[in-house]
């Protein structure tokens, strides 16, 4: 199947996903198309976050499709591998590899992984850190950097895999105040140039500024969603208008 | 599967500096302990006795017996070598995605982790010939060789628990992160996990490495010529005098303790000074 990209590139339809007996998604449906910036914003437990962690395969789900270019990740032949090579995750918990300095963290995955060669690997990643401002932290290990610092590392990390598409699951939930600015800011630049991006995130203010789209999530269904602008200004449902008055 | 460890060291610990028992500090017992031993010598000195006196004694059969402990050493060494690679391996196996392959993992790590030494230093003793005849060619199975196979099955289990453990005491984030980097399970555990297990891995390794070295003394029971049997059959040669037991026994005991007690000093600091990184 070849994917074009006027097809969207990140496709859920009726993607439903239990723990055991616990249902966390409920047949959730939503296109990213080449370019997009998408928030998914909702209360805790709501399952954003299985949600994205379903489109790299990390989560496994039970019914339903999700294309990823056009690949089908519901499938138990699905080349886990090849298709996470196209779909780059950051996380909460930063999770730098910390026996590993910060351009040790960037470079090892297209050295082991994608085989490139080593010096050229070695600039692309000194080029990544500095692109996000972490110029002079290249030999320093995680245990050394601030939050936000290695949350930029994990952003150049999962960049240097060339990936076509960057989900972000709540990546300043865990962070100082003082240095959310920074990371938000970084994934601002990246939105810019035009990576597709999924974001998880609790940063309304954020969401409203940098995202294409916003979905709204409760109780594993999308209950509302739209352009940011209608979306805060013009919300419909009962519980986005209960969330949101809680948030804003 | 997730198995809960039952080692100490996996969970959370914060070394205490040694409290001075009474006030006493550690030398100070070993001072206690020489002139316990070496005591009594003195006063068979003093009382002029034709005999030669038990320290005297003692310092004629002391070449021997250091040769005695220089091959505990060697049977230590071995064993825990022969003991950390097989253990390894069954580590591995036991967090292996195949079921069966974990499961006689698992089986073998608990049942030699609950055998008794002793039980199994006399089943390989006595199971094993005392040559294999290969190709035609006969190799030989000295009873040393038997004693090392045997003290490494409980070292194996032991290894084999610890690493387990440790792969098991890494945040989950490790694996997920190394996953959506597209790196394969054996490169995960090879580039990301297995290095930062050796950390973790290295205190309770080598306090399983003490009490194996202590345990090598079982050897003598099967008839290995290491110090124990040696302290035996020198007391023997002496005439049995009741008089040489102390000295003799003691001076074994201090060998052991001058070579366990800095290892278990060094572990010590070792726990530190991660629990400090960590």
């Amino acid at each position: 199947m070849s994917w074009t990209p006027a097809e969207p590139m990140v496709s859920l339809k009726e993607v439903h996903k239990s723990f055991g007996t616990l249902k966390v998604l409920n047949g959730v449906s939503l296109d990213v198309m080449k370019g997009d910036v998408i928030c998914i914003i909702g209360p805790s437990g709501s399952g954003k976050s299985t949600l994205i962690r379903c489109v790299n395969a990390l989560n496994d789900i039970q019914q339903g499709s999700i294309l990823v270019e056009g690949q089908e990740v519901n499938d138990p032949n699905l080349d886990k591998l090849e298709l996470r090579k196209k779909v780059g995750m950051v996380f909460q918990q930063y999770n730098l590899f910390p026996h590993k300095t910060a351009l040790q963290n960037v470079m090892m995955a297209p050295v082991r992984v994608l085989k490139q060669d080593k010096a050229k690997a070695e600039a692309t990643a000194r080029a990544l850190l500095k692109k996000v401002r972490l110029e002079g932290k290249e030999g320093a290990y995680p245990g050394e950097l601030s939050g936000g610092q290695q949350q930029r590392v994990a952003i150049a990390r999962s960049l240097a895999m060339q990936p076509d598409v960057m989900l972000f699951d709540e990546v300043t939930a865990a962070l100082d105040p003082e240095t959310v600015g920074e990371v938000l800011q970084t994934i601002k630049d990246l939105a810019e140039e035009g990576m597709t991006c999924i974001l998880v995130t609790h940063e309304m203010a954020f969401a409203r500024e940098v995202a294409d789209h916003i979905y709204f999530t409760d109780r594993g269904v999308i209950v509302e969603h739209g352009p940011p602008e209608t979306f805060f200004k013009n919300a419909q449902d009962p519980r986005t208008k209960e969330f949101l008055s809680q948030i804003l | 599967m997730s198995y809960k460890t039952d080692l100490p060291v996996m969970k959370p610990f914060k070394p205490r500096e040694p409290e001075p028992l009474l006030g006493f500090r550690p030398w100070h017992f070993v001072v206690i302990a020489l002139i316990a031993v070496f005591g009594p010598s003195l006063a068979f000195a003093q009382a002029g006795v034709p005999l030669l006196t038990p320290f005297a004694v003692l310092l004629d059969w002391v070449p021997l017996l250091l040769q005695g402990f220089i091959f505990n050493l060697a049977i230590s060494f071995l064993a825990m070598a022969l003991g950390t690679a097989l253990g390894t391996l069954l580590g591995l196996g036991q967090i292996s995605l195949s079921r069966v392959t974990r499961g006689v993992s698992w089986f073998l790590t608990q049942f030699f982790r609950n055998a008794p030494w002793l039980v199994l230093l006399f089943f390989a003793m006595f199971l094993l010939p005392f040559e294999i005849n290969l190709l035609g060619l006969s190799i030989p199975f000295p009873d040393w060789f038997k004693a090392i196979l045997g003290l490494s099955l409980p070292v194996m289990a032991n290894v084999s628990e610890i690493v387990r453990g440790a792969v098991k005491s890494l945040p989950s984030g490790q694996w997920e992160a190394a996953e959506s980097l597209a790196y394969s399970r054996r490169q995960t555990l090879w580039l990301i996990i297995l290095p930062q297990c050796v950390k973790r891995m290295l205190p309770p390794w080598m306090n399983l490495y003490s009490i194996l070295t202590m345990a090598t003394v079982l050897a003598s029971i099967v008839g290995v010529s290491e110090v124990m049997t040696l302290t035996g059959q020198a007391l023997a040669a002496e005439g049995g005098r009741p008089e040489l037991l102390a000295p003799f026994y003691g001076f074994v005991l201090l060998l052991f303790f001058a070579y366990c007690y800095p290892i278990a000093r060094f572990t010590v600091r070792l726990e530190r000074k991660f629990a400090v990184i960590n």
